[in-house]
């Protein structure tokens, strides 16, 4: 038996033969195994769903109360799937994100989905778990990718407020994660002003409140009557697309911060137009994913979703096991 | 070095020229000397500093990263230096150096050490002093800031005028702590002990049409005003220099003029070339020979540089600028028979009784090179910057088209969430439209409002951050569009370039149809 036996890659996701499930899945199955609440991993339509609590709360949040037929929690501790045992293992992604291992006549396999080793308030923190297989992400699996400290990129954007007092300040964060963790970072930097959010980002910025991550005094970037100067100074979060929106006309000089590991790279930055690229990542950079191999050492590493190549040459030179799973449907730019 | 690689962070990502002013004027005044004037000097691009070559680098990063995984990232990043610098691990704990005793390093180093003392800083820097350290290595800073923005930034700085520094600027050297000492009001102004020193020049402020009435054209000397570049020839104890109206050396790009400059005194005038005809050529040939710092005999042979002489400020020991313009002119006139004509020629003064006979003059130029006229008060002492009402330029009407708007792009910073960059063309003979160029300047807040509705409502396809826009003969926004010249173009499908383009008016009311042909522009170029 090869670990084959236990996942392999399906054009629905990774596929499960014996406990007759998906990882992820990118289409409608009958029984699927989430990491996270990203929306090109939890997508809705699935008969039955098994998750974390968070991940299976956000889903309904995103998706209405009856996303999926059936819905069970998945835990730390291992439980059966028509005689696969699977256990849900904190990832550091986003909250209630979880690696799954599973395991089947003495083989296991940990897939991590998308995961982070940097620290998180807004995030349960990295669970490392051994399994014969790791299934890695690669979405940052090159060797530039070295992401900063990112207290220092707040000092940065705390910096240009200061220095740009008239002009709003619109920092790009996906809903899910990237918008909580850079609140917290932007209150750890000391910052306690009410920080202006778009309506995208409310009910997940809700959401985890109520999970106990205090994000300090949040209002919604709703016009304010044509008086712009309102936002003056102020900083204002919301999803990247609402930068070339109309939406974005009723702020005072915006000054175009996004917050995302991409910012590392210059092209990409201008391609945004962004004014002020703040590299924060929820994903792991290049020194993190080749740590946690070594850490974790597996019999063998699957590469997935981002730049396997690089990670799968990495191995190499480094005698390890390893190669490309080609999963297709996950998108590493927007999630990010 | 950190707040130097902080400040071309932002730079970089700061289009905004009173934005950058702002990060300048702040990076100044947090910064201690000596770095300030290294980084000043490497803004100016008067940083004196040992290259490294991209050969050698390439090598500095083989030794550390395997061949693959650099290639792969290069792929991935797409600029050499880039990804070095990201991809660079550094050794041992990080370092701020400075950058004063980092570029002091790399100069010291001599051609065989130069490679070991690259590795060892990168070693030492964090990413953001990496990438300074590349870019001051292998010249070119590209953040958007010039010389001139630079010298603007100290003098907000100081609170001083920018013709002050200007002055200044050729005797100085980096890094500048006298010159600091004096904007922070802790020493006197520096004097300027160099020879042939830059002067600051004077500028003239645009006619408003509706004032002339009031003034008297006995009291003017009129001028053609030349499209080519204003300079500054001066000559002192042999030490030869043109300088660019705002005080930059480029000599260097001018052998031809700099041979015949044999003079001791300092000439105010025009730079142009000849044409084949040995006449004044358009400004696209002049064009060749601007912004190098070496040029070859070949296009100095097909291009000729000359200066069209129409000021004198100094003759031999005597500062003639407290002088009336008239006294000035006259002494020009016998100055510049001593020179060479072929390179120093003067601007001839135009002879009109009325305001009405020089308007006359204007409306029709006899060379194509001429944008418009300066009138000048033969009274007027020469006096640096741009005083009102001494001086005054009144420029040949704009040329106007009538355009469709054919692409519109988000802008940057704070217009990201407007269409606010337009292509517009004009028709064929084959009935289509044909991209003839660019604005994104010319237009009020408001109308900024109502045609970045209209290309939301009308996209017909979207490319990134472009939309084409609906432009057909019966429905599309004509643009009227204002420029200067027209210069003919092998890089444009159109075959034309238009020199300062900008919305002089949006035409609703015309339907695409009736917007001009590119018949029309090409009956605009100047002959061949
Ligand atoms: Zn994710």
């Amino acid at each position: 038996m090869t670990p084959d036996d236990l996942l392999h890659p399906r054009p629905e996701g990774l596929y499960c033969p014996p406990g007759d499930f998906y990882i992820d899945p990118v289409r409608p199955v009958a029984r699927a195994l989430i990491t996270h609440g990203h929306a090109d991993h939890a997508r809705s339509g699935h008969g039955a769903v098994m998750a974390t609590r968070r991940t299976l709360d956000i889903m309904a949040l995103r998706y209405g109360a009856g996303f999926a037929d059936a819905t069970q929690q998945g835990s730390r501790a291992p439980v059966d799937v028509n005689g696969v045992s699977v256990s849900f293992h904190a990832a550091g992604h986003v909250l209630g994100s979880a690696q799954i291992r599973v395991e089947w006549k003495g083989l296991s396999v940990v897939a991590a989905g998308d995961y982070k080793r940097g620290a998180d308030p807004a995030s349960e923190p990295f669970e490392p778990v051994r399994g014969d297989v790791f299934i890695t992400e690669a979405t940052f699996g090159l060797p530039v990718f070295r992401h900063p400290d990112p207290m220092q990129e707040m000092a940065r954007l705390l910096k240009s407020l200061h220095l740009f007092p008239e002009r709003a300040h619109m920092v790009g964060v996906y809903a899910l994660g990237k918008a909580q963790r850079v609140i917290r970072l932007i209150r750890a930097a000391g910052y306690t002003d009410t920080l202006y959010i778009h309506g995208a980002l409310k009910t997940l910025c809700d959401y985890y409140q109520a999970e106990g991550v205090a994000l300090g005094p949040l209002e919604p970037a709703t016009d304010a009557g044509g008086d712009k100067a309102r936002f003056a100074g102020r900083i204002v979060l919301a999803p990247p697309s609402a930068f070339a929106a109309k939406w974005a006309q009723r702020f005072p000089e915006p000054l175009i911060a996004f917050a995302s590991g991409w910012m590392q790279v210059r092209v990409r930055a201008r391609q945004r137009g962004v004014e002020l690229p703040l590299v924060i990542s929820d994903h792991c950079d290049w020194p993190e994913l080749t740590r946690t191999i070594e850490e974790l050492d597996p019999q063998e590493v699957w590469v997935t979703h981002g730049r396997e190549e690089a990670l799968v040459r990495w191995c190499a030179l480094n005698r390890r096991r390893a190669r490309p799973l080609h999963l297709v449907g996950y998108e590493d730019e927007a999630v990010e | 070095m950190r707040r130097f690689a902080e400040l071309l962070e932002r730079l970089a990502f700061t289009p905004q020229r009173l934005g950058k002013l702002r990060l300048l004027r702040d990076y100044f005044a947090a910064v201690p000397d000596p770095d300030r004037g290294v980084a000043l000097a490497a803004l100016t691009g008067d940083l004196d500093i040992r290259g490294a070559k991209p050969a050698m680098l390439r090598a500095l990063v083989a030794e550390r990263v395997d061949e693959e995984l650099f290639a792969l990232s290069y792929d991935y990043v797409g600029d050499l230096a880039e990804t070095i610098v990201l991809i660079w691990e550094p050794q041992g704990a990080l370092a701020d150096p400075g950058l004063s005793a980092t570029v002091g390093r790399l100069n010291a180093a001599g051609r065989t050490g130069a490679p070991a003392v690259v590795r060892d800083l990168l070693d030492a820097l964090d990413t953001p002093q990496r990438y300074a350290l590349l870019k001051l290595a292998t010249g070119g800073l590209r953040v958007g800031v010039s010389a001139r923005l630079a010298k603007q930034a100290l003098a907000d700085f100081g609170g001083v005028e920018v013709t002050g520094i200007e002055e200044l600027w050729h005797g100085l050297a980096p890094p500048y702590t006298e010159l600091f000492a004096w904007l922070e009001g802790r020493a006197e102004k520096p004097v300027q002990a160099a020879l042939a020193p830059f002067r600051p020049v004077m500028l003239a402020t645009p006619l408003d049409e509706a004032e002339l009435a009031a003034l008297d054209p006995a009291a003017f000397a009129a001028e053609w005003k030349w499209d080519g570049i204003r300079v500054q020839a001066t000559g002192e104890g042999g030490e030869r220099r043109l300088y660019s109206r705002t005080g930059d050396d480029i000599s260097g790009a001018f052998p031809d003029v700099l041979a015949q400059l044999d003079f001791d005194g300092t000439l105010d005038g025009e730079l142009l070339v000849r044409g084949a005809d040995g006449g004044t050529a358009a400004f696209g040939d002049l064009q060749q020979r601007l912004n190098r710092k070496t040029v070859g005999k070949a296009l100095m042979g097909r291009h000729p540089a000359f200066v069209r002489a129409y000021d004198l400020l100094q003759a031999g020991a005597k500062d003639l600028r407290p002088l009336p313009f008239a006294e000035r002119r006259a002494r020009l006139e016998e100055f510049l028979t001593g020179l060479d004509p072929e390179r120093f020629d003067l601007s001839p003064l135009l002879a009109f009784d009325d305001w009405d006979a020089l308007a006359k003059l204007r409306a029709e130029p006899p060379h194509p090179v001429i944008e418009g006229l300066m009138l000048k008060r033969l009274d007027s002492a020469y006096v640096p910057g741009r005083p009102k009402g001494p001086w005054f330029k009144w420029k040949r009407d704009p040329f106007l088209i009538d355009a469709v708007l054919m692409y519109a792009q988000r802008g940057h910073g704070k217009r990201s969430s407007f269409y606010s960059d337009y292509t517009f063309g004009v028709w064929t003979e084959d009935e289509t439209l044909v991209p003839v160029g660019k604005a994104y300047f010319g237009f009020t807040d408001e109308e900024l409002k109502r045609i970045d509705r209209f290309v939301r409502d009308n996209t017909v396809e979207r490319f990134g951050p472009v939309r084409s826009v609906r432009a057909e003969p019966a429905f599309g926004l004509v643009l009227e569009v204002a420029f200067e010249g027209l210069n003919r173009s092998g890089r444009h499908k159109s075959g034309v370039a238009m020199r300062f383009p900008r919305v002089h008016r949006l035409r609703w009311d015309k339907p695409p149809a009736e917007a001009d042909r590119l018949l029309t522009l090409q009956a605009m170029l100047p002959p061949e």
